[in-house]
């Protein structure tokens, strides 16, 4: 499978064997989508819909529809079909852009107001919290820390797992561990609080540290790696394996040195999702890391804070300085996770061997 | 048409004939070491789980499976799972019919149809918003969406009332219903979908999409009978992680909904409740014994998880001879 | 090969750059907010003072009730500005998980919106060890504040029973006569009522309803509760919840704590009593209904019992308290020095002249005597 081949497929996918019918000029989509948005926001304004929602869920709806009548009269209903999966999938897009836009809009509007170098290197410690000031310092180095160590414990032990489940897994032991997986996957974030807190804190009685957060942290985030990475390791051919297997390379050497670059991508993306998820979590942090005012560096003991415990932590407490740091704080957790997600990806682009893709 | 060519090759020596050198024995202990750990761990959940949840079962002075309301620290406790186990499949159910072929269809838009320089990027954005902190999505909802979806509401009462379904019992009440948090999950768990079904359909084997397209195939012929097929466990699976996030969501709908002990086929009124809100709601009042019962509603959920994903593994087991390592 | 190698170095690389830069970031924060323009050093009345610190290092951790939650921040602040060797952490998770996480012997001492059960004082013989049990020691005092957003009314009194019905869907509309009556010349809009409690179990929403049921027990026959029993209405999480849908819903009336009607600049409700005039929240009224509580605990157990009827002039009758749980005997010694002295702090003149300013009720001098003097004997 050369570059070439594959560059060529990919760009000139619809061309084929319609050399000779009827086609809609190239700017039918598009002519189409105004159309219909106008019409759409016409018949808002005269039937006097208050949401934009509405508005823009009509001219979708006109946009599929016109699309279909208009392609099937012009080109023929085999080519009207694929007209109307483009635009759907681009309704899709468009759909799911509003909302999400809007999200980060928000945030990134209300984040801003208070975020500034001495917001990032500051504390809480002596700020009162119906009082502007005071930061966010101590929730950073608190999430860094717990989700570091929860991804220590959780990404080797899961990667292995699900090297395990698709490369080796036969009998009794796979199927179970496959169950455990999923039942795993379905576990609330409190219920696995609350397990550590018993576990850790009650019975071996060790005290509140961000480590007894990132346990449960660990809990959370296994499933969601095992699960993504067996499903990439699944997707890479046999032939690639075999052929490994036949130069005389033993089974661990390719595992390591095929399977896994060859779904690299797929499973930091798989990784970053669960990086992701319990960086957001609240519960474990409310149960086994206590919170904190003040700055705790040392995760093995003493009671730290993080990132979604402030903002939840300031969210409750129901006032506009406080608000205004919530949003802040969320702001500097998404941009710690896209930070992170850079990262991965520049290495996954490492890493993995060259494809048309 | 087959496509799909693995199924026929010769499958790969047996495990046992490989493993000859030390450092095959070392990896196989090592990730099978992995798997056994990670079962002892969920193991002993399930078993802290059942003995806590046992204890506050027995002595529930309602119908655990019928009680509608939540009074687990009252004497005698009377309890029960009904409100909260429809009103987490409910909006779990809304969340899924509209996540998954919007997360398949932005999927579909990134790896197949986006022109390049705008998938990248795009592929960039929906990563980021897989990280959004659930606080933050309950924040957005509840000053941005749930405004906005009041008028949808009101119009959904107005046309489909009469279905019962979307009938607003009292409608200038605020859109903060089942149905909202329905939505609100749907948007949540669109990136986990969207990023999971992406990864998915970059690895359908070029060879299968040439080979359609050489017969003649329209790029949506391609999808249908090429992309989709051998993607449909890995699409599954992306469900399975977003339903997972949408059934255990506790912040977002703790913020949103109007959660009160009343179970009622009007999704648009303001009420009902759901497992993981039940327990945000409850839990910092709870005496040591609600916490017991808490939990008892969580090995519940645990159990609805669980059916869900037997019956989705049942269903990728059928298509297996579509994926790669299927030996 | 060549390849691998080279991004292996790579990788290797930036695992060192991202390890040391993560151990400069560690270096550069700073706990200390004073030197900032913004930070809140207006309300700092009275720090120092005569706190008498712990003599060694000590590191308390405390738990329990939200409703408390502004105070003791305001109280760990100034304690530990003038004793930098202690540092104190109040998580306002709720009573019952800091009842719970002192129960555990987790927490050095629980803030809490209601006093302990008997089984929970006679679990708390394993915590106290030496023949000592938790006890309740009242603190802090507050007003909870029916707030309600009712554009072009800004005057509106209501009496117990009226309240009771409208928690209870029984009056539905603001022109309801019952309301009429008690609000003459006020022009009263016909839109519908939309009543908001808690959709979270909490200790106001317990003091509340054991409000409604003391003052008009015909109209509201639920118990009191943590969990809201009333019929209809909307709910919201957390007082901050209720507050914000409050603001934000025309017709709206909800109930929490007087500094989130302050926060939020929500106009309150005014009771009527069947004393000579209706009643406004504030800290001093409330102080004022807070001084006819009748103690009911026993033993060095201070827990008191409000008079929810009362028709004293001036006393706002929606009231509540919260405590401070420790025990009497039996602390744990590392933290028995501060944890003496930071409660002696707060229950002092000074600790206490700092609530008012933050829409909380000082303790009537009475039970603050006896507080003190429960504090002193701690050991």
């Amino acid at each position: 499978m050369s570059d070439a081949t594959t560059e060529s497929a990919s760009t000139t996918a619809p061309e084929p064997s319609l050399l000779t019918r009827r086609r809609l000029p190239r700017w039918a989509p598009a002519g189409i989508g105004v159309a219909s948005v106008a019409l759409g926001v016409g018949i808002g304004v005269a039937t006097g819909l208050s949401s934009r929602l509405q508005w823009g869920l009509i001219a979708l709806l006109l946009f599929i529809g016109l699309t279909y009548v208009i392609t099937a009269r012009v080109e023929g209903r085999h080519q009207a079909k694929d007209r109307v999966a483009t635009s759907l999938v681009w309704a899709c897009f468009m759909v799911a852009v509003v909302p999400l836009y809007s999200l980060l809009q928000t945030t990134i509007a209300k984040g801003i107001k208070v975020l500034d170098g001495n917001f990032l290197t500051h504390s809480m410690g002596g700020v009162i919290t119906m009082m502007p000031g005071g930061g966010v310092y101590h929730a950073i180095i608190g999430t860094l820390e717990q989700v570091g160590l929860a991804s220590l414990i959780a990404v080797p032990i899961g990667l292995l797992t699900a090297v395990y489940l698709v490369e080796y897994g036969r009998g009794k032991l796979a199927k179970v561990v496959t169950f455990f997986v999923d039942v795993m996957t379905g576990v609330p974030s409190i219920v696995a609080g609350l397990f550590i807190l018993s576990f850790w804190i009650i019975i071996l009685g060790f005290g509140f540290s961000g480590f007894a957060g990132s346990l449960a942290l660990a809990i959370l985030m296994m499933p969601v790696v095992v699960r993504s990475t067996e499903e990439m390791l699944k997707l890479v051919p046999n032939e690639l394996r075999e052929a490994s297997l036949a130069l005389g390379v033993p089974k661990w050497r390719t595992i390591l040195k095929v399977v896994l670059p060859t779904s690299i991508g797929g499973i930091m993306t798989g990784i970053m999702l669960a990086v992701a998820r319990i960086a957001g979590e609240t519960a474990p942090v409310l149960l086994l890391v206590f919170g904190n005012q003040l700055i705790n560096n040392n995760p093995f003991s003493g009671a730290q804070s993080s990132l979604p415990y402030y903002v939840f932590e300031q969210y409750s407490n129901g006032n506009d300085a406080s608000y205004n740091r919530a949003w802040a704080a969320a702001l500097v957790l998404i941009g710690f996770v896209m930070i992170l997600n850079l990262v991965a990806r520049a290495i996954a682009r490492w890493k993995a061997p060259r494809t048309g893709r | 048409m087959t496509l799909s060519t693995t199924n026929t090759t010769i499958p790969p020596p047996k495990a046992q004939k490989v493993v000859t050198q030390p450092g095959d024995r070392i990896f196989l202990g090592l990730s099978r070491g992995s798997g056994i750990l990670l079962l002892v761990i969920m193991a002993a959940i399930a078993i802290f789980l059942t003995v806590r949840a046992v204890h506050a079962i027995s002595h529930d002075h309602g119908n655990f499976l019928s009680t509608f309301e939540w009074n687990a620290d009252q004497t005698p406790p009377v309890f029960g799972i009904a409100v909260l186990a429809y009103g987490t499949i409910i909006s779990s159910v809304i969340a899924m019919v509209i996540a998954v072929p919007i997360g398949v269809g932005i999927a579909l838009f990134i790896s197949h149809y986006a022109p390049r320089r705008l998938a990248s990027p795009l592929a960039y954005l929906v990563d980021l918003l897989a990280a959004v902190p659930s606080i933050v999505y309950g924040l957005w909802g509840a000053i941005y969406l749930v405004p906005n979806l009041q008028g949808l509401n009101l119009w959904l009462n107005e046309y489909l009332g009469w279905t019962g379904i979307f009938h607003k019992t009292d409608p200038s009440s605020s859109a903060r219903s089942l149905f909202t948090v329905g939505i609100l999950l749907a948007i949540m768990v669109l990136p986990i979908i969207t990023n999971v079904s992406r990864e998915v359909f970059r690895q359908v084997p070029k060879a299968h999409e040439e080979a359609a397209l050489a017969l003649g195939a329209t790029r949506w012929e391609v999808i249908r009978m090429a992309v989709l097929p051998f993607a449909r466990s890995g699409i599954i699976s992306a469900s399975m992680l977003g339903l997972g996030r949408a059934l255990g969501e506790t912040m977002a709908v703790a913020i949103v909904l109007s959660a009160s002990p009343q179970l009622t086929i009007h999704l648009l009124d303001p009420a009902g409740g759901t497992f993981a809100q039940n327990i945000a709601a409850k839990f910092g009042e709870a005496t040591d014994f609600g916490r017991d019962a808490l939990i008892a509603s969580g090995l519940v959920l645990f159990v609805i998880t669980l059916l869900v994903n037997g019956a989705a593994r049942l269903i990728i087991a059928r298509r297996k001879e579509y994926s790669g390592a299927n030996a | 090969m060549k390849f691998q190698r080279k991004s292996r170095l790579r990788a290797l690389a930036f695992g060192a750059a991202a390890i040391s830069g993560a151990l400069v970031l560690t270096a550069c924060g700073s706990d200390n907010n004073a030197g900032t323009s913004s930070s809140g050093g207006s309300s700092n009345t009275a720090a120092a003072g005569n706190i008498t610190c712990a003599g060694k290092q000590a590191n308390l951790l405390a738990s329990g009730s939200t409703a408390q939650a502004n105070a003791m921040q305001v109280w760990v602040k100034n304690y530990m500005q003038a004793c930098p060797n202690t540092q104190i952490n109040y998580k306002p998770t709720g009573s019952g998980a800091g009842q719970t996480e002192f129960l555990q012997g987790s927490t050095a001492f629980a803030g809490s919106d209601s006093a302990l059960k008997p089984d929970q004082i006679a679990q708390s013989k394993q915590v106290c060890p030496g023949g000592g049990q938790a006890i309740d020691l009242p603190m802090v005092g507050g007003a909870i504040a029916v707030g309600y957003n009712l554009p072009g009314v800004s005057n509106l009194v209501l009496d117990a029973p009226t309240l009771a019905k409208i928690f209870n869907a029984q009056i539905t509309t603001w022109n309801d006569p019952a309301i009429k009556k008690l609000n003459p010349g006020v022009t009263l809009p016909s839109t519908s009522i939309q009543a908001f409690h808690r959709s979270d179990s909490s200790g106001t929403t317990d003091n509340f309803t054991a409000y409604l049921g003391g003052a008009a027990p015909s109209a509201w026959s639920y118990p009191h509760d943590k969990a809201f029993k009333g019929k209809g209405g909307q709910s919201a999480a957390g007082s901050s919840g209720v507050a914000a849908q409050v603001k934000q819903t025309p017709g709206a009336i909800g109930y929490f704590e007087l500094s989130y009607a302050t926060a939020d600049n929500l106009p309150t409700v005014k009771i009527n009593t069947g004393a000579s005039q209706a009643v406004e929240a504030s800290s001093a009224t409330a102080s004022k209904a807070i001084a006819t509580a009748k103690r009911v605990g026993t033993g060095n157990d201070l827990a008191l019992k409000f008079d929810y009827a009362t028709n004293v002039e001036g006393a706002y009758p929606i009231t509540l308290v919260t405590y401070e749980i420790v025990c009497d005997k039996g602390n744990k010694p590392a933290t028995l020095g501060a944890t003496k002295s930071f409660l002696t702090y707060i229950a002092s003149d000074a600790g206490q002249q700092n609530l008012s300013s933050m829409g909380y009720a000082p303790l009537p001098a009475e039970i603050a005597t006896e507080v003190r003097q429960q504090i002193n004997s701690l050991s």
